[in-house]
């Protein structure tokens, strides 16, 4: 494809139930783009834990993936209460998660170090009381 | 094994994709905490779990699984169910405990790791 791709989600942060609706999107674009399964996968996981991150944390926010011939680029932006420390954040098994939401299977520390797993590259950008911007990176090769 | 393999050993309900049961299958993972399904998963086929929301669901289709196997007799809601359709997974419930489960299908060939590892 010579021309960039963009496709842009809202992400709902009222309703728990409906969070990861645009990743399940964005991955049968992708699936009608012929990429590879693989690549569809790791980028399908990361932006669903992001998008998991934004319901539970920040009321929702809107994700825009961009796809051209190198790479997919995923944006997450929110208007939440942005992290504190994003070194803590990183950390595998920190979390500042409520209860209700451990009971719901997620804020087990693994949200944001699991999206740097599946990614090549993460940025993140995050002012209190502002929001976060996350910007991640899958290439195809 | 197949999907109808691992029903009849668990003795379970199909929830739905009944049509789909001759799907093949060679590793599963087991887990209540969707974050570790999502950090620790590669390519197993099914999910046994007793969480039920329609995260689970997502996170099976995220993980490209063919099957969640739900423990302790708990049954989907509608929801859940028509989210699994959606994606062609097939949703098993079993009287079974976790533990009872996933004894019973790694005795019976199972493995925990995935199916390109």
């Amino acid at each position: 494809m010579s021309e960039e791709l963009k496709f842009t989600y809202n992400v709902d942060g009222e309703d728990f139930n409906s969070a990861g609706q645009a990743s399940v999107s964005v991955k049968k674009n992708l699936r009608q783009l012929g990429i590879d399964p693989e690549i569809i996968r790791k980028v399908s996981i990361a932006m669903y834990e992001g998008e998991i991150n934004m319901v539970i944390h920040a009321h929702g926010g809107t994700a825009d993936v961009f796809v051209d011939d190198e790479k997919i680029g995923i944006v997450l932006s929110d208007k939440g209460p942005g992290i504190a420390d994003i070194s803590k954040a990183m950390q595998e098994g920190y979390s500042t998660a409520t209860d209700t939401v451990r009971a719901l299977g997620f804020g087990a520390g693994m949200g944001l170090p699991n999206m740097k797993r599946y990614t090549d590259y993460m940025n993140i950008e995050s002012q209190i009381g502002e929001g976060t911007t996350i910007t991640m990176h899958v290439k195809y090769q | 094994m197949t999907i109808h393999d691992i029903k009849e050993l668990l003795d379970a309900r199909v929830c739905c994709g009944e049509e789909i049961l001759n799907r093949s299958i060679l590793s599963a993972c087991a887990s209540d905490m969707m974050s570790d399904v999502l950090a620790f998963a590669k390519n197993q086929a099914i999910l046994v779990t007793g969480l039920m929301n329609p995260q689970v669901i997502r996170t099976a289709e995220m993980m490209d699984m063919k099957c969640i196997v739900f423990v302790r007799s708990k049954m989907p809601s509608d929801e859940m169910v028509n989210l699994a359709e959606s994606c062609s997974i097939v949703l098993l419930s079993t009287d079974m405990l976790m533990f009872e489960t996933c004894g019973v299908l790694f005795t019976k060939g199972l493995i925990g790791k995935g199916d390109t590892q």
